[in-house]
């Protein structure tokens, strides 16, 4: 993965990643296109695909509305790096298959527009744009399970 | 070494003898819950997997609560797979609009949700059984797609934080403002991933509607779950309800807490949460002159019978400001019939508020109650993120249902003695 990065701070929540008022509709197209709308209105129109979005501490957190992982990875943002995520976002992204990256230093450091790569095979986050390299936090493997067939329900085809 | 009550609920439903915080278990699941908004998701995941049945009917309940009555035709369009659903795979516990309530008001009170049982819901605020002694959690829609299928769920043990409450509680003061306080002094994610477990001389007096509302607000403090371990208030609320055996299970004395706060709360007053986050609290005599546009009464916070009587109490033969929009939404039908029989609806109506049905309607900025840009709410609901109950720039102030009450008499944030 090697994108632009779009910076935000803590506590993104899901009602501001997709607002109630799109929440009429599954449609994936649909909630992409209200991805990040009432944190950052510009966001849509600003951020393309592979980019990458990066924030503080408590990211996601909120409702339980898969609505907005869905619209994250449905826009074709990469992955989200962030010093820390809400519990019920974070299974929500795995379940999904949306790479999210806990990082600490990656989460602080990293400005808007920094172009970052991250290599999951040798657990590496680096920002191309200062050149330097960030760890982050390793799944367990039981997640690592789900993460590799692809999300839950690929899983579970798989293991049922 | 003993287990908490939460690692014992989820050692019994993952066939363990013995497990310990931070083990990654598949759990058995009791009941499990979804939404007109969530529960759309996971039929369409189901679906796509091809399995003819679900794990047991009974154990799935469908409640569409959020936009309902329907309020536009895509809201509509869910609601009806919802109910083909429920009635191609047999699901009694399926709520139709004149039988709903809102989830969370709804399972406790129809018993569906019984003590000992490990519940999870495709919604943020399934923690509030915990109240029962009951381990439940949120999750997401393919979490429920998945448990559709196999009956399980994915779970990682959760560390436990022992939150104890001694003193006695003021008058207008309830637990809305314990867990707000709490909120207001571990930070809105104090509690990642934890289990919260309520415990205390204040607890044990506290109502079975009470504990709801502190459990029901784990979730802003970002736990996993929020635990009270039951007793004689359990026992009798569950009693006559229960549509299952039930079982109590309690926290060995030598289990393992990650940390324990202890709070005097005799000196607490009515707490209110100011915009943008649950977190940030003050208590209610610190603000003056904040003046309100709206007030909502209701939500799976404070939507129950007893929220009602304290709003009805101090409402009555009175008149709200007239600058003011007070909307009352009765968490269930069940909730709506009895304060029809105690008289409440008629002193809402003769203070100019307006009685919705039973629906989380304005609390997610749904419907019945959208906020226009720059107005400020004031809500016994449980979240006050920037622009949740409607325009992205408009406001909401968390609170009791006792200062809600008062300071739509007032028009600005009121202490209820002052109206008492």
């Amino acid at each position: 993965m090697n994108g632009k990065c779009w910076k935000y701070g803590d506590n993104v929540n899901t009602d501001g990643i997709i607002p109630a008022r799109y929440l009429n509709t599954t449609d994936v197209k649909e909630l992409a296109s209200h991805c990040m709308e009432d944190i950052d209105p510009e966001f849509v129109k600003k951020a393309g695909e592979g980019d990458i979005i990066v924030a503080g501490d408590n990211f996601g957190c909120g409702s339980s509305r898969e609505h907005a992982p869905i619209s994250i990875k449905a826009f074709g943002i990469s992955c989200v790096i962030a010093k820390s995520f809400a519990r019920i976002f974070f299974r929500n992204a795995i379940n999904i298959g949306l790479p999210i990256f806990e990082s600490e230093d990656a989460g602080a450091e990293i400005s808007d527009g920094d172009e970052v790569k991250v290599d999951i095979n040798s657990s590496k986050i680096t920002n191309l744009t200062t050149n330097k390299e960030y760890s982050f936090t390793p799944f367990a493997d039981e997640m690592k399970d789900i993460i590799q067939a692809g999300g839950l329900m690929e899983y579970i085809k798989a293991n049922y | 070494m003993g287990m908490t009550i939460t690692e014992k609920i989820i050692s019994a439903h993952s066939g363990l003898q013995e497990i310990r915080a931070g083990q990654f278990v598949y759990a058995d699941v009791d009941i499990c819950l979804g939404n007109d908004i969530t529960a759309p998701i996971a039929i369409e995941q189901f679906e796509r997997l091809g399995i003819d049945k679900i794990f047991n009917p009974d154990g799935v309940v469908l409640v569409p609560d959020h936009f309902t009555p329907n309020k536009d035709i895509k809201s509509a369009q869910n609601a009806k797979l919802l109910r083909e659903f429920a009635q191609k795979h047999r699901i009694k516990n399926y709520f139709e609009v004149g039988r709903v309530g809102i989830e969370h008001a709804l399972l406790p009170e129809k018993g569906i949700v019984v003590p000992g049982d490990l519940v999870i819901g495709a919604d943020s605020h399934t923690c509030t059984y915990g109240a029962m002694g009951i381990f439940s959690t949120g999750v997401g829609s393919t979490d429920l797609a998945a448990c559709y299928a196999t009956g399980k769920v994915w779970l990682k043990v959760p560390e436990t934080i022992k939150f104890v409450f001694n003193g006695k509680l003021n008058k207008w003061v309830s637990g809305k403002d314990l867990i707000l306080y709490v909120i207001g002094d571990i930070g809105v994610d104090g509690a990642g991933y934890k289990a919260m477990e309520f415990s205390g001389p204040v607890i044990t007096d506290l109502s079975m509607d009470d504990r709801l509302a502190m459990c029901n607000m784990a979730i802003e403090a970002g736990a996993k779950n929020g635990i009270i371990e039951p007793d004689d208030c359990t026992e009798k609320y569950i009693k006559d309800r229960a549509q299952r055996e039930y079982k109590f299970y309690y926290s060995d004395a030598d289990c393992e807490y990650l940390g324990i706060h202890e709070y005097d709360v005799s000196t607490l007053s009515p707490q209110v949460a100011l915009p943008n986050l649950p977190e940030n609290i003050r208590p209610v005599e610190d603000l003056s002159d904040i003046k309100i546009d709206q007030v909502v009464i209701g939500s799976c916070t404070n939507g129950r019978i007893s929220d009602l009587r304290i709003a009805a109490k101090i409402l009555k033969n009175k008149k709200i400001d007239p600058s003011v929009r007070l909307i009352v939404i009765p968490a269930t039908q069940g909730v709506y019939l009895e304060a029809l029989k105690e008289g409440l609806i008629e002193i809402f109506i003769n203070a100019e508020c307006v009685v919705s049905t039973p629906t989380c309607g304005p609390c997610l900025g749904g419907h019945m109650g959208i906020l226009a840009e720059g107005e400020r709410a004031l809500s016994t609901t449980n979240r006050n993120f920037a622009g949740r109950m409607g325009h992205p720039k408009s406001e909401i102030y968390l609170c009791n249902p006792a200062v809600a009450a008062a300071s739509a008499i007032t028009g600005k944030i009121t202490h209820p003695e002052y109206i008492d």
